[in-house]
């Protein structure tokens, strides 16, 4: 019993450990993917009208990516945003980029990724 | 964006056959809407000379215009405009010539384009009448996006420089009808990006997509035809818009399209009393 514990416990462990050591991995990686597609002016674009730390020429109409953490503690509304923010805001400039598939749901999930980098 | 056209014509027809002659009368009012449009961009942007706003992103970014000032020395238009000026001189085939076409043959008239033709029930552009001229005197006509186009256009646009725009709406349910129609295109969102003219150039003008700076709705057509150093040379109002749906990734409509004409008539009547600057110059 107390074996199946112990077991358990550092079973449990290792999985908070890879959890922890595969999130520190991707934080400190030089460009997660969701960069490129961010930055790319035929997919994500994001660059084209925010301001993103470590994108060049930024433009303004949107506003800046910046303390995304901190503004979008759930996830699930930074991702409705991406994907059609005119649901929110029907005046948005914003493409609605999953709805009209300019970008897939996984594309969306890297992206988002990023963003929480920033 | 077919949708948006079939509406459109099904808006225009109930109107013609007077099914809502009322409602589709009383809701349309030309004046009104240019007080507002105007009263948006001077307070938006109170530090902009009114008869600026023809410059287009010159007078919304102080860099730019630094540049565009720069270039202006040795404006690339030069070309267009000898050229346009060299075809005006030729004869047709048959001897007339283009300004035989035109009020005051062809000069100085470019701040009426275009205006609302009340025996043929249509807006007549500057691109459609030129072409029209061809045609009428046997000669083939020009593609409406560049080149030759572009230069009549730009010779007519040099020797109206300054003359305050006029277009005129009468008191004719076509011609509102066709105001109508271009207004609503205007302000219908279209593409994949889901853009409608004025999310880019009333909602977000004066603002940068990277480097680039939205040019401002009100006297937008003022400038053209221009030379635009993205396309590498010259283009027209037809070229502008036909780009303008494709950055969008919609569904150009052809060149001079009914549709595309009424754009133009609700556009430049927004920038009523601005003067002709064209040709221009953008990035």
């Amino acid at each position: 019993m107390q074996g199946r514990t112990a077991y358990g416990t550092a079973l449990f462990v290792a999985a908070v450990l890879a959890v922890v050591l595969s999130a520190g991995a991707r934080a400190s990686a030089q460009a997660l993917p969701g960069q490129a597609l961010a930055f790319d002016r035929s997919k994500g674009n994001c660059l084209t009208c925010h301001d993103i730390k470590g994108g060049d020429a930024p433009g303004n109409v949107g506003p800046p990516l910046a303390d995304m953490k901190t503004r979008f503690p759930d996830r699930k509304e930074l991702t409705a945003i991406v994907f059609d923010e005119t649901r929110r805001n029907p005046q948005t400039m914003m493409p609605p980029f999953g709805r009209n598939l300019i970008l897939t749901d996984g594309e969306i999930e890297a992206i988002v990724d990023f963003l929480y980098t920033r | 964006m077919r949708i948006c056209r079939a509406i459109a014509i099904v808006i225009a027809a109930l109107a013609v056959a007077g099914a809502r002659p009322a409602a589709a009368a009383d809701s349309i009012d030309p004046d009104a809407d240019f007080k507002a449009f105007r009263d948006y961009f001077t307070k938006r942007f109170p530090s902009v000379p009114l008869n600026d706003f023809v410059n287009g992103p010159y007078s919304m970014d102080a860099e730019l215009r630094k540049q565009w000032e720069a270039i202006d020395d040795f404006p690339p238009y030069d070309f267009a405009v000898d050229r346009g000026k060299q075809m005006f001189a030729t004869a047709f085939k048959n001897g007339k010539t283009y300004g035989d076409c035109f009020a005051n043959n062809g000069i100085g008239i470019r701040q009426n384009y275009p205006y609302f033709d009340g025996k043929t029930g249509e807006v007549i552009t500057l691109e459609l009448a030129l072409n029209r001229c061809r045609e009428a005197n046997g000669e083939e006509p020009y593609s409406y996006v560049k080149d030759e186009m572009a230069s009549l256009t730009a010779y007519m646009a040099f020797t109206s420089r300054g003359k305050p725009f006029d277009i005129k709406i009468p008191n004719d349910p076509r011609a509102l009808a066709a105001y109508q129609k271009g207004a609503e295109y205007f302000y219908s969102r279209r593409g994949q990006l889901n853009f409608s003219c004025a999310s880019c150039h009333v909602q977000s003008a004066g603002e940068h997509i990277r480097t680039e700076v939205l040019a401002p709705a009100l006297g937008i057509l003022a400038a053209m035809p221009i030379y635009r150093s993205e396309w590498g040379g010259m283009g027209t109002i037809s070229r502008r818009f036909v780009t303008c749906n494709s950055q969008v990734r919609g569904v150009p409509l052809q060149p001079q399209d009914e549709l595309y004409r009424d754009v133009e008539y609700y556009l430049t009547y927004m920038g009523n009393g601005l003067p002709v600057s064209g040709p221009g110059t953008r990035p």
